[in-house]
């Protein structure tokens, strides 16, 4: 019997759909890049408030050994908080999934607990837990846990009632439902949750050494500014800015080898195909 | 509940002095939602003889849908028995296959692992079904197609690996559920002469929900047509044309008056207004 066409797959799409994908943001950048370089160097704003581009590399080459230790640590502070987000995140999203009394006994909490503003609680964690890793690690997970907890729900709740019906007529229990089902169903979500996840866990430790540190890139930020030394401030932030790429880029790959199957098929759908 | 046509006893209908396979004696279901009493199902009883194929067809609501998930144990009746092969279903029936209008395969396996979903589950070994289940895709069409994903293929396709799945176990009754419902006309006068084919070989007890008169006659020994909400079966035809059917089948004064029968039918309910 015939069968009906298939639908091409993305690996078999002209050069050209991908490569505009990355030539476009980085032409922009380049441009915007051009742009500051051309006004700082034509001498229109004070080198104290912004210096011109050139510079602020030629600081962070001179500077690489100080920002690289720097780095380390703010590296290790949202490295730790994020997993720690992760950690209790995922099991917590699961649970309210499963459990009507979790759910209206954490839900409410949980919410209230995302409007606290956390810059503000913490200096509480610093009093709580001292100046060093472990407060920021705290304030990076509080700040990064609630979109991991929030898409854990959502993803597990996305599955079909048709497919949990099939399930149930295979035979299977509630954990095969979780394991052949919802939790890979869910798992696009997740990785939603993580990226959002990873940039604020970034936030959350520099929060943590604005508020009180005596090592990492926020605590240079804070030193480097009180000395009016604004190249190295932009240094910092452009090393935290490339730690943050970095850490995102990471998730991304996970993604792509974890969800296959769902990466491909939204490329297919953003370049005009699918069914 | 009327007999229309007298039921032709011939070697063509072995099934006819079958005993009862699935019995479903006075059946009800009543949905209780904001404190309102919906009646889906009213008082349905119906019978299928083991490799009978009866299909039900009715309008949209009427409660069809409700009695196939009560016969697969996936939804409780609220009054009323279903029982399958002298048993009173009271948990999902699994020694059945399953197929929905929504294929629900799973996105993130391959079509081959979507055929072996129905083993893992159930927890046989896989080694045993592989070739059996390559042969089931060979047979619907899909060789070449074993390792491609579900977003890669079109509604049919992926309506045909549903098929696939819901055989794999040798099942003794098949449920389907609209199943052709989304898919284009050609594709599913395809898909009416595959099932066929498929139903031939080993002639499976099959309950068939549909909405097309036409289908319904066509595939069928028996059609039971039911009532708008609350569904009730308001008359069964025996159809009594020879198989295989071929599609001209349609343009037989036979066909035509079981097909007017049906339409009659639909507007006495006031389904159908030619005026």
């Amino acid at each position: 019997m015939p069968a009906d066409s298939a639908v091409p797959r993305a690996d078999r799409l002209p050069w050209t759909a991908h490569v505009t994908t990355y030539l476009y943001p980085t032409l922009v950048t380049l441009v915007l890049f051009a742009a500051w370089e051309a006004v700082t160097r034509a001498g229109m704003v004070s080198s104290l408030i912004l210096p011109s581009l050139s510079s602020i590399l030629q600081t962070a080459v001179v500077k690489f050994p100080l920002l690289m230790q720097m780095s380390a640590i703010t590296a290790t502070e949202f490295l730790l908080g994020f997993g720690l987000s992760v950690a209790v995140g995922l099991p917590l999203g699961a649970l309210i999934v499963y459990s009507r009394p979790l759910e209206t006994a954490f839900y409410p909490i949980l919410v209230a607990f995302q409007i606290v503003p956390k810059a503000a609680v913490a200096p509480i964690f610093i009093v709580w837990l001292g100046t060093g890793l472990s407060s920021k690690v705290l304030i990076a997970f509080a700040i990064a846990f609630f979109p991991v907890v929030i898409d854990t729900v959502v993803g597990l709740r996305s599955a079909q009632p048709e497919t949990i019906h099939l399930l149930h007529s295979m035979g299977g229990n509630q954990f095969q439902v979780f394991w052949y089902v919802r939790f890979p169903n869910a798992l696009p979500a997740i990785f939603g949750g993580l990226k959002v996840a990873s940039t604020l866990a970034v936030v959350g430790a520099i929060v943590g050494e604005f508020v009180s540190a005596e090592k990492g890139l926020g605590y240079l930020v804070l030193v480097a500014n009180g000395e009016l030394d604004t190249r190295l401030v932009f240094a910092c932030v452009l090393m935290l800015t490339l730690l943050g790429i970095i850490f995102y880029f990471i998730i991304e790959i996970i993604e792509k080898i974890v969800v296959r199957w769902h990466v491909s098929a939204r490329q297919l759908e953003a370049l005009g195909g699918g069914s | 509940m009327t007999y229309v046509a007298a039921r032709a006893v011939s070697g063509e209908h072995a099934a006819a002095q079958a005993p009862d396979f699935v019995r479903i004696t006075n059946v009800e279901k009543i949905y209780k939602t904001r404190g309102r009493a919906l009646k889906a199902v009213d008082r349905i009883s119906l019978d299928l003889r083991e490799g009978e194929f009866v299909s039900i067809v009715g309008p949209s609501g009427c409660g069809k849908s409700t009695l196939m998930m009560m016969v697969a144990g996936l939804v409780p009746v609220s009054s009323g028995e279903i029982s399958i092969k002298g048993e009173t279903v009271r948990k999902p029936y699994t020694d059945a296959g399953v197929i929905f209008q929504r294929d629900a395969l799973l996105e993130w396996r391959t079509v081959l692992n979507n055929v072996l979903l129905q083993i893992d589950v159930r927890g046989l070994a896989r080694s045993k079904y592989e070739a059996a289940a390559r042969a089931l895709l060979a047979r619907v069409g899909l060789t070449g197609f074993e390792n491609s994903y579900p977003w890669e293929l079109s509604g049919g396709m992926r309506q045909r690996v549903a098929l696939c799945r819901g055989l794999i176990h040798d099942p003794k009754l098949l449920l389907m559920d609209e199943p052709f419902g989304a898919l284009d006309a050609l594709t599913r006068e395809q898909m009416n002469l595959d099932l066929q084919r498929i139903w031939l070989e080993n002639r499976k007890t099959m309950l068939f929900i549909t909405h097309s008169i036409w289908e319904a006659i066509f595939l069928a020994d028996r059609v039971a047509v039911m009532s708008p909400r609350p569904g009730r079966i308001a008359t069964m035809i025996d159809i009594d044309l020879p198989r295989p059917r071929r599609i001209s089948v349609r343009e037989s004064n036979q066909f035509g008056s079981y097909a007017t029968l049906i339409r009659e039918q639909f507007q006495a309910f006031g389904l159908l207004n030619e005026d």
